[in-house]
């Protein structure tokens, strides 16, 4: 380039050789454009993160001075573990949740296959299955406590008709998990759908056409097909499920509050529970909590950021 | 003219009025800012206390007042915050270990001066024990009100049932109950503290309220034969299905239609429980009130009397109008007023003052003043420190849903008592 553009040049002939930011002003844009981005990053993620770490080896109320005690902190969060205590109860749910939260992509994925079809009014029963996303996590909480209710609620209603007994299952430290789980995969459900209808509009009726003379149908058409075409899709899908089931908070605050007797904690809520609630602040330990959360994490940015590196690679 | 004013009411006769407003003359030339932190939300408490400014700001035009009212439950947190940054003049909060974080922080003042002044210290008596951390007073009380049994008249009534006195009457009404197809209690422990209420009433009449503090302070181990006594008490009314079903599913407020619908017939609970009873069609000839009977007669009763209070941020700007300004809340007659039937209902902390016309606030005063030798306790949340109140509860309510986990929940809480008061 700089080659090309002394035909018009800056100076006249014979000037000093020019300053050092036009020499390099090529290669300074991009990072110059970048660094108001770069900066917030840097000081409101990345930053956090390591005074996380730095926070999670002191003990520290939030008002005191914070006293250095070492690895302490992970030393308690080893012996709830075995105690079968709150971290072990919260890191269980967690991976409950992750799994559990997973079949909002192939539920997601059949609404969206059903929904892909020209019918009059289709557009309304499209934004009738994603309106749960549209509406908010509190109020979906709140819907899924009343459908609960172990006494007015409409599921024990329902289950009365065929002479099945109330259950309660927010109450129940065994099915709580489980009825948060199944509150949060309906909005999640809908943003997997609406993923998925968006990926079907770029699927190459062409391929569709070579398959069909090929003689696939149904099933086999899905799976050799339609799906690897969706696989960007799916992609966002599983890193939005992931995310969402790993800050899973809102909902289990709404619906039991960790409860009943701390049962359906997760990760995300404890850590919001010991540092930041009436009656926690224990910032350090909170801190501790939000690293092994944070390395949970790591493991699937890891994923994500090594998969997206391979498909850069390969295009 | 302050000084005309100040001789006109000096003046002016009736005993009561004069010792209140001796304190508004005295400090007759308070000027500057003063700024007021105020947790009181909900809409009747923060009209209450906005006219107990008013009539402050009457007394002292030249002050500049400004007052800020935050959402109770938002407080809780940003106290912490506002205490060290930008802190006001003076701020509401509760009472005994509560403040303790505060107080050990250095960000509440000492006030104990206020409390050598006669007119508190001889009629404020009562809550100086709730006060005072380390032999200093930290802030003063401005409300407070009487926990204990609210039930149903009409069904005891229905039933022949008396206000049972002691620990075997208690049981036998409640059989009765049970008998005639309703529950004995309503109760909803989502939010846990409604079964530190159920604990603090069982611990202090089986084990007296000595042992009570000793247990909220930590100095007593959970896995104690004594404590284990009281959760024994406690399982013979949970074996007989004493509470509703389902109570970790629903908050109090929730718990309050099964004892509007008959379904239960007494509720365990503070005094701000009579409003909404009251609101949901209850009148005064179904409603009535007992205090919790005695269990171990060897120990004198107690009760739980949370009281709310008023600090001064040690880095508060205007620490003499912030002076004046509690002594003015604590006067007879300030108390009288903000404490009746129309503001916030509840008990007054000045012995001098009059407690409103109701039926429940007098029987409560009359429980707090003269039938509570043991002591007033705060409430097991205010009590014990904050964490260990938050993982007893969480205890209690698994006790009170699996009464045959006792021993691991115990094992548990010793765990965590000797991690928090080590």
């Amino acid at each position: 380039m700089t080659d090309v553009s002394p035909a018009v040049p800056h100076y006249p002939a014979g000037a000093a050789p020019r300053g050092w930011f036009h020499r390099n002003q090529q290669s300074l844009a991009p990072w110059l454009f970048l660094a108001p981005g770069a900066l917030f990053f840097l000081f409101y993620v990345i930053f956090p993160i390591f005074q996380s770490f730095n926070i999670s080896l002191y003990e520290w109320d939030g008002l005191s001075p914070a006293e250095y005690v070492g690895l302490s902190n992970y030393r308690d969060l080893y012996w709830e573990f075995v105690d079968r205590d709150a971290f072990y109860v919260s890191l269980k749910n967690n991976i409950i949740w992750l799994v559990l939260y997973l079949l909002a992509i192939p539920a997601g994925l059949f609404i969206a296959l059903f929904l892909n079809q020209t019918v009059t009014g289709i557009r309304i029963y499209k934004s009738l299955f994603f309106f749960p996303f549209v509406i908010s996590q509190v109020v979906v909480g709140l819907v899924f406590t009343w459908f609960y209710d172990p006494t007015f609620g409409i599921l024990n209603t329902i289950l009365d008709w065929f002479g099945l007994g109330p259950i309660n299952v927010l109450g129940n430290e065994r099915y709580v998990t489980y009825g948060i789980i199944a509150a949060g995969l309906w909005p999640q459900t809908a943003y997997c759908m609406i993923l998925y209808l968006t990926g079907l509009n770029a699927v190459d009726p062409e391929q569709i056409e070579a398959g069909r003379l090929d003689g696939a149908k149904g099933l086999r058409m899905l799976w050799f097909i339609i799906i690897p075409q969706l696989k960007p899709a799916t992609f966002i899908a599983f890193v939005v499920t992931i995310i969402g089931a790993l800050r899973s908070f809102d909902l289990i605050s709404i619906m039991t509050q960790g409860g009943p007797f701390g049962s359906s904690r997760v990760l995300a809520f404890y850590m919001f529970e010991v540092a930041l609630s009436e009656y926690g602040f224990r910032m350090g330990y909170g801190a501790a909590i939000a690293v092994v959360l944070f390395l949970i994490m790591l493991c699937f940015i890891a994923y994500f950021l090594w998969s997206m590196y391979r498909d850069e690679k390969r295009a | 003219m302050k000084m005309s004013l100040r001789t006109a009411v000096l003046g002016a006769a009736a005993a009561a009025l004069m010792a209140s407003s001796a304190f508004a003359g005295s400090d007759a030339k308070l000027s500057g800012d003063l700024k007021i932190f105020l947790d009181t939300s909900n809409p009747a408490p923060r009209a209450t206390m906005e006219a107990m400014i008013g009539r402050f700001q009457e007394k002292h035009p030249d002050l500049n007042i400004e007052t800020t009212v935050i959402d109770r439950e938002e407080y809780k947190t940003q106290i912490r915050n506002f205490l060290t940054a930008n802190p006001p003049d003076v701020a509401t909060w509760y009472a005994a270990n509560r403040m303790r974080p505060y107080v050990d922080a250095g960000l509440f003042e000492d006030v104990s001066d206020l409390w050598q002044d006669a007119e508190i210290a001889e009629n404020l008596a009562s809550t100086k024990g709730a006060m005072t951390i380390d032999g200093k007073q930290w802030g003063v009380p401005y409300t407070y009100y009487q926990w204990g049994v609210y039930y149903r008249k009409d069904i005891y009534e229905e039933l022949g049932l008396e206000e049972p006195e002691n620990w075997e009457e208690f049981k036998a009404n409640c059989q009765a109950i049970l008998d005639s197809g309703r529950k004995c209690f309503t109760i909803g422990t989502k939010f846990l503290w409604t079964a530190g209420g159920w604990f603090d009433y069982l611990n202090m009449r089986t084990n007296g309220f000595d042992f009570h503090m000793d247990l909220a302070a930590g100095e007593v181990s959970w896995e104690d034969e004594r404590v284990r006594k009281t959760f024994e008490n406690w399982k013979e009314l949970i074996d007989m299905g004493a509470y509703i079903d389902n109570h970790q599913t629903y908050s109090w407020q929730e718990a309050l239609p099964f004892m509007v619908n008959g379904d239960a017939a007494a509720y365990l609970m503070g005094n701000f429980a009579v409003a909404p009873l009251r609101d949901a069609g209850l009148t005064d000839d179904q409603l009535d009130f007992y205090q919790f009977p005695e269990i171990n007669p060897d120990v004198e009763m107690a009760e739980d009397a949370p009281t709310d209070t008023f600090h001064i941020p040690a880095n508060a700007a205007n620490k003499d109008a912030a002076r004046a300004f509690l002594k003015f809340v604590v006067s007879a007659d300030e108390q009288t007023e903000i404490n009746n039937g129309k503001n916030l209902g509840q008990l007054p902390v000045n012995a001098k003052s009059s407690v409103d016309d109701d039926k429940f606030l007098n029987e409560g005063f009359e429980m707090l003043s003269s039938n509570s030798p043991g002591g007033v306790a705060q409430f097991w949340d205010r009590d014990a420190s904050a964490e260990m109140a938050k993982v007893s509860m969480e205890g209690f309510q698994e006790f009170m849903v699996k009464p045959d986990n006792l021993d691991r929940i115990l094992a548990k809480l010793e765990r965590a008592r000797q991690r928090i008061y080590k």
